[in-house]
């Protein structure tokens, strides 16, 4: 593995107020598409939009919920269901989604995504 | 590879073929030779056949593989010493010979029996032959000559064909071999109230007629009645007719004579069923016309044939049956010497006696009349002690619950000869409910009469069938229905905050959210509601592998004016959208990304079309023929019912989808027999056919209603639908549902037309509730610019299409690309 020198910028994505409780957007950042999510509580998350068992784009179309105390979403198209806060899918042992830091600034949703 | 030959096809040479199979017998090469046209069905129902017609329904299931079945060919004669048997093709070698050549009918030598118009009841073509006759007008009264099982099972098919039936019976009561007097009594009755006559101790001296048929019964007292019809049950014999050509020894009463291994005199031919006369333990040279029996001489053979060393016991004679809807149970030797216990009912109906020994310990037999619920316990407990004081057992709740234990060694399931040690291994083994026990015990799998017990030993063994819809929520999905309903909760935040717990899942919130549209009934994706459903619902389309949507306009019935099939035709070569004609006579429009869902739906809901739910646990279709508008067979308007079928439905949410289908007569051209609801027109009106269900697991629907009127077809849709949606699992079709209703069809029949739980009403108003608030789920979208910002692409670039979502072609049309599909493990992409 090489290092490389990484930088962090914030993506500035919609406005908070354009999240609906329980349902997730779809964002493109740099040629990257990412799901986003608001929880029942008002926090934030921020997934790959690619869901790694059938190769679609389509984490965002999910339904949010929880198990136990994990906050989730399910995949829309066979169900398996992803571990928010980490990506990983709690149905399929060594499957997992990336996950990518997200802030509100002010009102506006940001996302941040490493760029080499 | 060694020769088995099967001479005869019906129910115990399929179960011989079955457990022959399933012992791996390799090395053998297996010919069945059948003298009807058609392989083994389910003699047992054979009745059955006169609730619908339908052959098929009886069908056991064909033979196994590999198995060559030669139909229209009975074995004619056998040559022992050459080992060869002869049939109308000429000779078939064998090494083993298994001879299931079953019974026929008996008729009496009465002057008359070969007149036209006289009948037995045996094969599914005498039952033809009988539909034929006494339909074929001016044919008003039947006699039927026995009063046993099948004369009772004969009776009831005249009934059924409209004709006025006497029953005669020589004994001096019913079903003189299974019951008593006093239950032959109770019996009577309940015969009668149906409108039967019966003539007991009274028999037939002859019959008169012409050639245009039979006109009158003489009996032996001098009396007469006039016929038009004569069904001759009394009794059966064996087919032995091979036997003495042959040099086989034919048992006292006929029969091939067999020793406990079911073997004849010659090792290489067996005899199983009706036409051995079996010779175990006291009984000598017995014919069993039984099931079970039968069956149980099946699995001996397999098994011997297979190196084994099975050997039978003297056969259970248990029976139940319900007849012309009387329950009737008869056990043991409920005729030999000891002690009686006797309950008789007059006021219910109700007749039962238990047999014991002298010392009161041990069951010996009974008989049940009226209600046979205790009939798995007492069966179970025969030769053995009474699990519990006799008239305990027989009280009027009778609800077949063992009120002590039944001993370990107690037969279960006499079908399979299964104990309940058999059923306790299992269940502490792992299996958790009946379908499994079925499985891994066979129990529960030949007549089903022992699947009430199985369910309590179930309960017993401390299973617990978990209800909760998930880990959310402890209730089934129908306690959830009620809780909604009944304390009017209008959204998941407020149910899952007093009623579950978390923040609900991918199975618990469409439930839910189907629910809510049906007790709500408003637009589904406004508020909270929107995050509940899945994306289907969400987008209101149909999500595809590549995460493409598909469209499906409604097309009532299937019927389309030109203009409109252009549009859609347009409207798909415009947006690029691979086209296909779907299975419920309505076209899917597939590969239309999120953001082009509403352009798509501009231009249909412009041309007048709607939504067509294919998105939804909802009606999809209701599939129709072209009926007596075009069709020269057609009796009723099949298209217009299915229309105002499927308006009067479109968009009903319910536990799963609901499909329907209407024909115009009983060709049954759009397949009606495969539906949630499927229609079928007769002369008079529209037959009305439930829970049926084509998919995974297909399922013939029952007939439920007769000759009725549009407007009573509809009250009862409408009822059987919302019964439905009040009552069912999650994902619960209704064939599942009705299969796991307590009752079955009886209690469906009792709520929703009798109006048995004071539901109806209710079920009424709530369905007018549905049909008088439907609004277009399209139409209502593309006119609230809130409810379309969900339609876009990305949420920050609208109108980018997903970069992702790549065709090909194929035979003309766009496919998603068939690029390889990677599981990421973890990290970046």
């Amino acid at each position: 593995m090489t290092t490389a020198t990484m930088t962090v910028t914030w993506t500035a994505i919609c406005s908070y107020t354009r999240l609906e409780a329980e349902r997730g957007v779809a964002a493109l950042v740099d040629g990257v598409q990412i799901a986003i999510f608001r929880t029942f509580s008002g926090e934030l998350f921020a997934i790959g939009n690619r869901d790694p068992i059938a190769g679609a784009q389509v984490m965002s179309r999910g339904i949010v919920g929880t198990r136990g105390d994990a906050p989730t979403v399910a995949s829309p198209l066979h169900k398996q269901v992803y571990d928010l806060r980490t990506g990983e899918c709690l149905d399929v042992s060594g499957v997992a989604v990336p996950t990518y830091p997200i802030r509100c600034n002010g009102d506006t949703v940001e996302v941040a995504v490493e760029r080499p | 590879m060694k020769k088995l030959v099967v001479a005869g096809y019906g129910m115990v040479a399929q179960r011989f073929l079955e457990a022959f199979a399933e012992r791996a017998a390799d090395g053998w090469s297996v010919t069945v030779l059948a003298e009807e046209d058609r392989p083994a069905y389910d003699r047992v129902r054979l009745s059955a056949w006169f609730d619908d017609y339908d052959a098929g329904a009886l069908h056991l299931g064909g033979a196994p593989d590999g198995v060559a079945v030669r139909l229209n060919e009975a074995v004619t004669g056998i040559d022992r010493d050459r080992k060869v048997v002869h049939s109308a093709s000429g000779e078939t070698p064998y090494d083993a010979l298994v001879l299931a050549t079953g019974s026929r009918a008996f008729v009496p030598p009465i002057a008359g029996a070969d007149l036209p118009g006289v009948f037995v009841y045996r094969t599914l073509d005498d039952l033809a032959a009988l539909k034929d006759w006494a339909t074929a007008g001016g044919r008003k009264i039947g006699a039927v000559l026995g009063g046993g099982l099948l004369g009772l099972e004969a009776a009831n098919a005249l009934k059924l064909l409209g004709i006025t039936t006497h029953v005669v019976e020589f004994a001096p009561r019913l079903m003189p071999l299974q019951v008593d007097e006093g239950g032959g009594a109770v019996l009577r009755r309940h015969i009668e109230a149906l409108g039967v006559t019966v003539h007991t101790g009274r028999g037939c001296a002859g019959l008169t007629g012409d050639a245009d048929g039979v006109r009158q019964m003489l009996f032996n007292d001098g009396g007469s009645l006039d016929v038009d019809v004569v069904v001759v049950a009394a009794g059966i014999r064996p087919r032995d007719e091979l036997a003495e050509p042959a040099g086989l020894v034919r048992g006292p009463r006929g029969g091939f004579t067999v020793d406990a291994a079911c073997a004849t005199a010659d090792p290489a031919v067996w005899a199983i069923g009706e036409c051995a006369a079996l010779s175990v333990d006291s009984g000598d040279g017995v014919c069993y016309g039984l099931v079970a029996p039968g069956y149980a001489m099946a699995e001996v053979v397999a098994d011997r044939l297979t190196g084994g060393e099975a050997t039978m016991t003297r056969p259970d004679t248990s029976t139940k049956l319900k007849l012309l809807g009387v329950d009737v149970a008869s056990f043991g030797t409920p005729f030999a010497d000891g002690l009686d216990v006797v309950v008789t009912d007059q006021v219910t109906g109700v007749y039962a006696k238990l047999l014991l020994t002298d010392d009161a310990k041990t069951l010996l037999g009974g008989v049940l009349v009226g209600d046979a619920s205790a009939y798995p316990t007492l069966r179970a407990s025969l030769g053995g002690p009474l699990p519990g004081p006799p008239l305990a057992l027989l009280a009027p709740a009778g609800d077949g619950s063992p009120k002590a234990e039944l001993p370990g060694t107690a037969q279960v399931c006499s079908c399979h000869a299964v104990t309940k040690d058999h059923i306790t291994d299992a269940i502490a083994g792992g299996c958790t409910d009946v379908p499994g026990l079925k499985a891994c015990t066979k129990a529960g799998s030949g007549c089903g009469s022992c699947v009430p017990l199985l369910k309590q030993l179930l309960a017993a063994g401390g299973v617990v069938q978990s209800k909760a819809l998930c880990e959310h929520f402890t209730y089934s999905r129908q306690e959830l229905f009620d809780i909604i309903r009944v304390r009017g909760i209008r959204s998941f935040t407020e149910l899952v905050a007093a009623h579950g717990t978390g923040r609900g899942c991918d199975i618990c919130k469409p439930a839910i959210a189907s629910i809510l549209a049906v007790t709500n009934s408003g637009y589904i994706l406004d508020g909270e509601e929107a995050a509940l459903q899945d994306t289907n619902d969400h987008f209101l389309a149909n999500i595809q592998r590549d995460g493409t949507y598909s469209v499906v306009p409604r097309i009532p019935g299937g019927e389309i004016t030109p203009e409109k099939l252009i549009v859609i035709g347009e409207v798909a070569r415009d947006f690029g959208l691979y086209t296909k004609i779907t299975g419920g006579q309505r076209i899917d429009l597939f590969g239309a990304r999120v953001e082009q869902l509403p352009e798509i739906w501009h231009r249909l809901v412009d041309a007048g079309f709607e939504s067509g739910h294919a998105y939804g646990k909802a009606l999809r279709t209701v599939k129709s023929c072209v009926g007596e508008t075009w069709c020269r067979y057609g009796v009723q308007d099949s298209v217009g019912l299915a229309i105002e079928l499927e308006l009067r439905y479109r968009g009903l949410r319910a536990p799963h989808k609901l499909k329907s289908a209407v024909s115009g007569c009983a060709r049954e051209c759009a397949e009606a027999r495969s539906k949630d609801f499927g229609i079928i027109a007769t002369e008079k009106g529209w037959n009305l056919y439930v829970a049926g269900n084509g998919g995974f697991r297909p399922r013939h629907a029952d007939l439920f209603l007769t000759d009725v009127s549009t407007e009573e077809l509809i009250r009862t849709i409408d009822r059987f639908l919302m019964y439905y949606i009040r009552t069912a699992d999650r994902l619960q079709r209704t064939a599942a549902w009705l299969e796991a209703m307590e009752g079955g069809l009886d209690h469906l029949r009792a709520v929703i037309v009798d109006d048995a739980l004071g539901l109806c009403a209710e079920l009424d108003a709530q369905m007018a509730r549905h049909v008088g608030s439907y609004a277009d789920e399209w139409q209502a979208t593309l006119q609230d610019p809130q409810r379309l910002a969900r339609f876009v692409s990305f949420v920050n670039a609208p109108g980018t299409p997903d970069p992702d979502i790549s065709f090909e072609v194929e035979r003309g049309q766009k496919i998603p690309a068939r690029g390889p599909v990677p599981v990421t493990l973890g990290g970046a992409r």
